[in-house]
């Protein structure tokens, strides 16, 4: 009934653009999730309803995060109870905290500023109130 | 001919009917009523959230949540899926050339199902969110609300498989013998992909509402870390179903559509063929993609690109029911009735939708979309922007059948026009919240975020533009079903020659008629 030519070279287009798409997110992807070697671990733990953090000192802080520029960090996440998602919208760190398991997001800030941090997974009463602060600070 | 209202019968006659085009009226208008409660609720949200830190109609977060929650589930599980039965169970006995359903007393069954479940539902007003995730649900949600939830769920989740396998038996074992499969009308061929689906998706879910269930009550330990258990556990089962589910919501609009593009543009369907390979297709590769809904759950690497391949294989499918589309309406004699109006709008909401979603399915942009209001918006476009289209295009195409009288085409005019304008507006602006990290299912929001702000208010004039056209839905529905001009029931859209077929249906009930 129709004409088939003008159907395949549509679907070819289509395919083309979603092997680029893919192929593209593969790469990105790879290099993303590369974590370096000298990246600094953090322990975040997410509770109902705020963030906590400990430092690979020893050093604890709750829902306020202070990082240095420059450095790699490498964020170990946990959750106490029920799941949240870790995440700094503005370096695009987001990674879910699972009870039972560790999760594990990195980021190396290159900018001195405060940035919100949030929980993105709906976890109940106050999971829009679940916010907290990253500050990177310019100490060598 | 069915003439519900022209013929006046008493209300119990057509509640107790077995027959396919009561169960179809029955199924169309109860969904019409919860898509008109839902939509309530979906007004309160939007503006609650017009001003930050006021508690505006809605003043503390367990309402807000519960909100939110019972909205979705109202649109998905008593709004899309009924409303697709509605209108298959018009259309399917008639397309196979059939007197009724297979079974016509499990038809009956199913749907009364129907209102018993959104009972439940509505009476719970769980506030666990639609998804339900299982820490949460599990252990944090309150009292009987998210148990009401799970029964309400289970109920309508058995309904629709009663539904699917008695559409499977009557459009494979009812048709007519002189109508080889691959003729059948492409709606019909929605439904039965649909409901193939649904029976081999629905089960995963029905495991894990028990599972929740069990272990709300402390028998068990499914979901529950500290018994052995694991949360992520839930999330296979439920997305094993729901990503299915999202091609079971869409698929029947995407028939509908086919059902009036052909007949508004007064040509043959492009492709029968492509059609039919395109539904198939979705309905097998719609199994392939659930894992992109838990790209951040710690999902390993090679996992990810396994179901982002599954995700993009979807694309060139639904490509070609666009394709069919364009190419049916392409050097047609089209005429802009309301169906032909609505299913074209839906085409292009359909459209951006998809772009949208190959978005979602790339690793690294999943990373900023998901969880944020991007996805609400995007997941949104298809909900309303395709499958909402799709089925009022319906409702407008089946109005004189149902009732023998016409709509008001102005009315329908400015309805359509707010709906596309409304959806947009709140749409489109929902995706560029997401992208500034608005996260989704909050009460709240600073009020110092001042593009938040001014986003979310721009959002929710769309909404209230939206819901707005929906009045003049109403009153066409209402006002014009008793007192509109009289159908010409050959060709109530002046087509010209009989392009009108829904009128072979034979009402026994309507004897001497």
């Amino acid at each position: 009934m129709g004409h088939d030519t003008a159907e395949w070279v549509f679907i070819g287009v289509v395919i083309a653009i979603l092997v680029y798409v893919g192929v593209d997110s593969w790469i990105v992807q790879k290099e993303v999730e590369e974590v370096p070697a000298d990246a600094e671990t953090i322990k975040v733990t997410g509770q109902q309803w705020f963030w906590s953090f400990e430092h690979a000192d020893g050093t604890k802080e709750i829902s306020t995060l202070h990082l240095k520029k420059g450095h790699a960090y490498n964020f170990e996440i946990y959750s106490k109870d029920v799941m949240h998602s870790f995440n700094i919208p503005d370096w695009v760190v987001f990674e879910d905290a699972v009870p039972g398991h560790v999760n594990h997001a990195w980021f190396a800030p290159d900018q001195t500023g405060e940035f919100p941090i949030q929980c993105r997974e709906y976890c109940g009463l106050l999971h829009y109130n679940m916010r907290g602060s990253l500050i990177v600070e310019d100490t060598p | 001919m069915v003439l519900e209202l022209k013929k006046p019968r008493p209300v119990w006659q057509i509640m107790f009917s077995t027959h396919h085009t009561d169960v179809g009226l029955l199924y169309t208008i109860t969904g019409l009523a919860f898509l008109f409660m839902a939509g309530v609720l979906a007004m309160m949200i939007r503006t609650h959230l017009f001003f930050p830190g006021q508690g505006v109609l809605i003043s503390d977060s367990v309402t807000f949540n519960r909100i939110f929650t019972v909205h979705g589930l109202t649109m998905l599980f008593l709004f899309a899926l009924p409303v697709a039965n509605g209108v298959g169970n018009y259309l399917v006995p008639l397309m196979v050339r059939y007197k009724d359903m297979a079974y016509p007393k499990l038809n009956a069954i199913a749907f009364w199902m129907n209102p018993v479940g959104g009972v439940l539902l509505w009476l719970g007003f769980s506030d666990t969110s639609w998804v339900s995730y299982a820490p949460y649900s599990v252990i944090r949600a309150p009292g009987p609300a998210a148990d009401m939830m799970i029964f309400g769920l289970k109920i309508l989740g058995i309904s629709s498989i009663l539904s699917s396998i008695n559409f499977v038996v009557t459009i494979l074992k009812c048709k007519h013998p002189d109508l080889p499969l691959r003729k059948v009308p492409l709606f019909a061929w929605s439904m039965m992909t649909v409901s193939l689906m649904t029976i081999v998706a629905m089960p995963s879910y029905a495991a894990a509402l028990i599972m929740l269930l069990t272990d709300r009550l402390g028998v068990s330990g499914f979901f529950n870390p500290s018994m052995g258990g694991d949360p992520i556990a839930y999330l296979h089962l439920f997305w094993f179903t729901f990503h299915p589910e999202v091609y079971i919501f869409l698929l029947p609009s995407i028939g509908m559509m086919y059902e009036i593009i052909p007949r508004f543009s007064r040509k043959p369907l492009f492709s029968q063929g492509s059609g039919v390979f395109a539904f198939v297709m979705l309905g097998l590769i719609g199994f392939a993609s659930w894992g992109h809904h838990m790209y951040s759950t710690g999902m390993d690497f090679t996992t990810k690109v396994v179901f982002m391949i599954g995700t993009l294989a979807a694309v060139p499918a639904s490509g070609m029911h666009v394709f069919n589309f364009l190419a049916t309406m392409w050097g047609g004699r089209i005429k802009f009735a309301a169906p032909m109006k609505f299913a074209v709008g839906g085409i292009a909401l359909f459209f951006s939708a998809g772009a949208g979603g190959v978005l979602n399915s790339a690793m690294p942009l999943d990373f900023i979309s998901h969880g944020t209001y991007w996805v609400v918006g995007h997941m949104h476009l298809f909900l309303t922007g395709t499958i909402a289209f799709g089925f009022v295009g319906m409702v407008y195409y089946m109005f004189p059948l149902i009732t023998g009288r016409m709509y008001s085409e102005k009315l329908a005019n400015i309805h359509f026009i707010g709906m596309l304008w409304g959806s947009v507006q709140v749409f489109y602006t929902q995706h560029l919240l997401g992208l500034e990290g608005m996260p989704r299912r909050i009460y709240d929001y600073p009020a110092e975020y001042t593009s938040w702000t001014q986003l979310n208010q721009i959002a929710t004039i769309g909404a209230w533009i939206l819901g707005a056209s929906f009045v003049a839905f109403l009153i066409n529905l209402i006002y014009y079903s008793a007192k509109g001009k009289e159908a010409n029931m050959d060709d109530p859209f002046g087509l010209g020659g009989k392009y009108y077929y829904p009128h072979q249906a034979k009402n026994p009930h309507h004897i001497g008629y």
